[in-house]
């Protein structure tokens, strides 16, 4: 197994390393010494498992292509960020902004999510064990967010296509975002959701779905209020 | 006894309010009648203090000119050394500004790559992401990372020349975009995921990054992502010129594009346009004097837009400090946008040509600001990038016609001194004398 540390190679030389790897039968690579550094492992076009030690800082697996990368702390804001598609895991906690704008794969934080997690997302699906914070999902526009805690604030305030899954409380709903009622594509969805993120101790049926109510999908007058 | 019009008192003649002037009375109505603000494409129409407001001195006994035809005058700017190990290397210091597939037609963005790659420059997308068509006819294209991260990917990212993150327009500093749902067809609804038909309303901020540090991080991750060779951009709606250069260039910038009010927008509120941002003759100076201050001048590149019509104009932006110019409305009006040889259709539409600017409805007659596909068929790609080829070689031979008559053999040596001012508010702004006098407001005493 491959191992590179910043404690000893510049930022730069290990990204290059990641992007040095085949992008099929990428093999394992240990990045050890995170130490809270910034633009860590982006841009990865491998299906190698790459796993970082310690904390990261900003837009770590910043627009992932295939790649599996553990992240074995907390992760700084914007964590895979524009992913496309692979599996971006992290053990702690994750700042604000995760998941922004991605548009495929799974993003899988097993601590809880600072506010404004998965901000204007196009098709990830995101998983988080414990809550997450204001303004999540905002104008969230296609794939699939479970939340096995709280969601703060204003959940889903201009959202499109996205669905949305809580299972604790919701502090309150953005402008369109309502309350829908769970069918069994739903409760698979969530489930299979669940499956990949390796929690097995709550079950699907206890989760609420959200979306949009299309009501601001053109211009109204008299809906001006809800701006 | 017929009466005597000699005897009749005598009446003023109807008076009409200059603050409550026709146009203004016909706002009122459509607002009240409507319940919606006036939305719409294009610029500030307003009059502002602008390039006309300034004359080239030329050269004489104290200056002597080159020979007009004779005597080289070199055009080319290099975009991107700073950090880049592949800057961009333009013939021309005029570029195409970003507009976006979605709000252009396909044909239009085809058009203005095959312009600008037979003119030497580069052309930019939009916010939709970037189409094949336009980057197999763009020798040189500029991708631009905008807040609604539409159709955004590495792959793409990677295939661009440079990248440009904007932060904001000189038509709507502070906002953000909007492409109502007769112009999502189902590609444009496929590039951005989005349900077909619905009014887009982009975001104005990005959404994983607030403040000039974070950005610097965000610059960071990018070069990282391309490998550290493609330029970046950092494109800035004129207001606070000097702050927002400086933290521009404090973050990484390579290239600080500055867009004045006068550029325009696919479809914003009239009220944005017209009211919020100021003049490019405003904020060059302030950009330049932020790149002086931090000794950047030339080291990162100042581009700036807004307004740009023809090769004074891009003379007088580049003596006052700019390393090159943008444009965007004159590249369109060369493809063929608001040609009165569609007048019957603009007055069907309730307009006419020269003043057509409902860009966001996608009826345009010219089928450039439109996904209307027979009306799309109206522009020939390849006759309308000839077009603007030729637009942008006249501009160009036009610059070199005033820096030689003020002995440049560069466009990039024409100077300040060069230039003076027609009226006390543009000599304010570009901080260049009032004609005939030695006096810049603010700056000397003229007495």
């Amino acid at each position: 197994m491959n191992r590179i540390s910043l404690a000893t190679s510049s930022l730069r030389d290990v990204n290059q390393a990641i992007r040095a790897l085949p992008p099929t039968n990428g093999g394992e690579l240990i990045i050890e010494e995170a130490k809270g550094n910034h633009a860590l492992a982006v841009g990865a076009e491998t299906d190698a498992l790459i796993e970082v030690q310690g904390s990261v800082g900003y837009y770590c697996a910043g627009m992932n292509q295939s790649a599996h990368i553990r992240i074995k702390g907390s992760a700084g804001p914007g964590v895979a960020e524009n992913m496309m598609s692979g599996i971006v895991e992290i053990e702690g906690d994750a700042s604000q902004y995760a998941g922004a704008t991605a548009h495929g794969g799974t993003l899988i934080i097993h601590g809880n999510a600072s506010s404004r997690c998965g901000i204007s997302m196009k098709g990830v699906n995101i998983v988080v064990r414990g809550n997450i914070g204001h303004m999540s999902a905002f104008m969230a526009q296609s794939g699939t967010m479970v939340v096995c805690g709280d969601a703060g604030d204003a959940l889903g305030d201009s959202i499109y296509e996205a669905r949305l899954y809580v299972r604790g409380s919701v502090a309150s709903l953005g402008a369109d975002c309502v309350e829908k009622e769970m069918k069994q594509s739903h409760l698979d969805e969530v489930r299979d959701l669940l499956a990949l993120a390796g929690i097995t101790d709550v079950e699907p049926t206890e989760f609420r779905r959200y979306g949009s109510a299309r009501a601001l999908y053109h211009f109204d007058i008299d809906q001006a209020d809800a701006y | 006894m017929t009466s005597d019009p000699t005897n009749r008192p005598p009446t003023t003649t109807p008076r009409k309010s200059a603050t409550f002037d026709d146009y203004t009375l016909s706002e009122i109505r459509r607002a009240a009648a409507t319940g919606i603000y006036d939305i719409r494409g294009g610029g500030a129409k307003r009059r502002v203090p602008h390039f006309d407001d300034l004359l080239f001195l030329g050269a004489s006994v104290s200056r002597y000119p080159l020979e007009g035809y004779r005597e080289r005058c070199e055009t080319g700017v290099t975009l991107g050394g700073r950090n880049a190990s592949k800057p961009l290397e333009l013939k021309i210091p005029i570029t195409i500004a970003g507009m976006s597939f979605g709000s252009l037609s396909a044909n239009a963005k085809e058009a203005l790559g095959r312009g600008a790659s037979v003119a030497g420059t580069s052309t930019t997308t939009g916010d939709g992401g970037m189409t094949p068509e336009e980057r197999g006819q763009s020798k040189h294209l500029v991708y631009q990372y905008l807040p609604s991260r539409y159709g955004m990917n590495p792959d793409d990212l990677r295939k661009a020349d440079a990248i440009e993150i904007v932060v904001g327009q000189g038509a709507k500093p502070g906002g953000g975009g909007m492409l109502l749902g007769q112009k999502i067809s189902p590609r444009v609804a496929e590039m951005r995921n989005l349900p077909e038909g619905i009014d887009q309303r982009s975001a104005c901020r990005h959404p994983d990054w607030t403040g000039p540090d974070d950005l610097e991080i965000k610059i960071l991750e990018l070069r990282e992502i391309t490998n550290w060779e493609k330029p970046i951009y950092v494109k800035v709606g004129a207001s606070r010129p000097y702050f927002d250069v400086t933290l521009a260039i404090k973050a990484g910038a390579d290239v600080v594009v500055l867009d004045g009010m006068q550029g325009g927008t696919a479809a914003t509120q009239d009220v944005f346009i017209e009211h919020v941002g100021i003049p490019i003759l405003s904020a060059i100076r302030p950009a330049v004097k932020a790149l002086q201050d931090l000794d950047m001048h030339r080291e990162v590149q100042l581009i700036v837009s807004g307004g740009i019509r023809n090769g004074a104009d891009v003379a007088k932006a580049l003596a006052l400090g700019a390393d090159a110019v943008s444009i965007g409305t004159a590249a369109l009006v060369a493809l063929g946008d608001n040609d009165p040889v569609w007048e019957a259709e603009y007055n069907a539409l309730g307009t006419t040509a020269g003043a057509y600017d409902d860009w966001h409805e996608g009826l345009d007659p010219a089928g450039i600001s439109t996904q209307d596909p027979e009306l799309s068929k109206r522009l020939d790609p390849v006759a309308a990038g000839r077009r603007l080829a030729n637009y942008l070689k006249v501009m160009t031979l036009e610059a070199q016609t005033i820096a030689r008559a003020c002995g440049k053999n560069h466009l990039h040596n024409l100077e300040p001194e060069d230039l003076c001012a027609l009226t006390m508010e543009a000599s304010a702004m570009a901080q260049v004398p009032l004609a005939g006098t030695s006096w810049i407001p603010g700056q000397t005493n003229p007495f």
